[in-house]
């Protein structure tokens, strides 16, 4: 990656604004997270409150990060790595802005199985602990985003089929309690629900790592049923 | 869109581009001033290949090889090939107002002749063919119209082709290039000269004219590269330092030289 500065300062500034901004908003995605998740285990009202309070603080993130993207792109029409800062921070703001939806639906969801009373299964301990690592992911593809390293990504993608894996087993265990005392139901259901938000964020840490990856190296490996896509044309 | 069929794939590969001219261990001095340093890529048949790099990086110097410009100056020389059909444009025995007919150039500013729109463009055709004044007629129509200038000029053939805009006398200068029926059409900044919609106009006759023939741009505007060839060749004090599709390049470039200058971190 080039390091050394442009000739034009303002277009520098400019990009390492968008950089700066796509970070805060995945710090703040970030403590979204960890709150709802400590929501769910605490119930705390408080907390709860908080994580959908921030929503909007993310939802503004995105719209003036895609703005700013627009107007570089307008402006200076950006090539090569640049083009591809710009294009990638363009997709991973909306999957961050999903991330910061899947932490509200998890707070609602402990709202709402708090508000039954206290939480009756224990094995939605995994569910806590699959939290926990999905927001870990999180940091760690904002990490690979900051220092622009494909390796970081590569990893945060093989913990995506971890976290996968993960769910599937937390779905078969909420079927046996479920088949085991029937009044479980509705609790059960909204940890479903849960399961499906954190699996969801797993998805969304992994699209990010595909980008990190399509700025560093300019590969698409998403959809990794297909030939990676290089710049349509024909050979020479 | 009406054959899609599910098996197809999205991205449809082009059939591979056919060589028309090849520059081999190319060498150019200016006196003692080693300006072109063993260049070494292929020009393809009906594709825009634009030069690009800072000035003095010898992207205009090898555009003015290419029709051996360069033989009009004793103390210039050049060693290497360039092959045109296995022909070595280099060889003494050349005829260079052939190869100029073959190989046709437009330049920075327009230069219409001091003679009427019609003349202009008959003038070329006259010294390489002889045709009927019947034939005449339907060649400059011909290439007036190829070269989007007909219908603004129709009317007043006879007028002088310097009383045309600077945007028209180009398009006139591009339609004397191809009347001759060059196979190769070189256009040394053809656009730095012109306001933004005549330089569309010149930037839309390119992607037009590349069907019938391959077009060779030197342009100091990176975007217009970008926007006009298949193929752009990045050079940096007299060497070839990337030569790729234009997509690959602009996207992501093989070297980090290339990236800093079309980023815009050069210097």
């Amino acid at each position: 990656m080039p390091n050394s500065e442009h000739t034009s300062k303002q277009f520098d500034a400019d990009l390492e604004d968008i950089r700066s901004r796509v970070l805060q908003m995945g710090g703040l995605v970030e403590l979204q997270l960890t709150a709802a998740i400590e929501g769910l285990t605490t119930g705390s009202e408080e907390i709860i409150a908080r994580v959908i309070e921030t929503e909007h603080r993310v939802n503004d993130y995105e719209k003036e990060i895609d703005d700013a993207c627009v107007h570089v792109v307008a402006r200076r029409q950006p090539a090569a790595s640049d083009l591809r800062m710009i294009m990638a921070v363009s997709k991973i703001v909306t999957d961050l802005e999903r991330m910061g939806d899947e932490a509200e639906k998890i707070a609602r969801m402990a709202r709402s199985i708090y508000g039954r009373g206290a939480l009756t299964i224990p094995r939605s301990i995994d569910v806590r602990q699959t939290g926990t690592k999905a927001a870990l992911m999180l940091r760690r593809v904002l990490d690979a985003l900051a220092r622009l390293d494909t390796t970081e990504a590569e990893k945060v993608i093989a913990e995506g089929k971890l976290i996968d894996t993960e769910f599937r087993g937390i779905m078969r265990q909420l079927i046996t309690f479920m088949m085991e005392d029937p009044r479980t139901i509705t609790t059960a259901l909204d940890i479903v629900w849960i399961a499906k938000s954190i699996e969801r964020v797993g998805d969304h840490a992994e699209n990010i790592a595909e980008q990190v990856i399509y700025i560093v190296d300019g590969i698409d490996i998403r959809h990794t049923g297909s030939p990676p896509v290089t710049p349509a044309g024909e050979n020479i | 869109m009406a054959n899609v069929t599910l098996q197809q794939q999205s991205t449809v590969k082009k059939p591979p581009p056919v060589t028309q001219l090849a520059i081999r261990n190319f060498n150019f001095y200016y006196g003692k001033f080693h300006a072109l340093k063993n260049i070494n890529m292929d020009v393809y048949k009906s594709r825009v290949t634009a030069f690009i790099g800072p000035s003095g990086c010898g992207k205009s110097t090898l555009l003015r090889t290419l029709n051996r410009m360069y033989s009009l100056y004793p103390e210039q020389r050049a060693d290497g090939e360039l092959l045109l059909d296995g022909k070595n444009l280099l060889d003494g025995d050349l005829d260079v107002n052939e190869l100029r007919a073959r190989i046709g150039m437009v330049f920075q500013k327009p230069t219409p002749f001091p003679m009427s729109i019609y003349d202009n463009i008959a003038f070329g055709v006259r010294l390489h063919e002889k045709m009927s004044r019947g034939q005449m007629d339907e060649r400059v129509e011909w290439a007036l119209q190829r070269s989007a200038l007909w219908g603004e000029v129709k009317d007043k053939l006879g007028q002088s082709g310097m009383s045309l805009s600077g945007g028209q006398q180009q398009r006139l200068c591009i339609a004397r290039g191809i009347a001759v029926k060059p196979e190769i059409l070189l256009l040394d900044e053809p656009t730095s000269a012109l306001d933004p919609i005549s330089t569309l106009r010149i930037e839309e006759l390119i992607h037009d004219l590349k069907k019938d023939f391959t077009i060779v741009i030197v342009t100091h505007n990176m975007q217009q590269a970008a926007r006009v060839s298949d193929y752009t060749a990045y050079m940096y004090l007299g060497e070839l330092i990337e030569f790729d599709l234009t997509d690959s390049l602009f996207i992501k470039p093989k070297k980090k030289e290339t990236e800093d200058y079309i980023t815009g971190r050069f210097g």
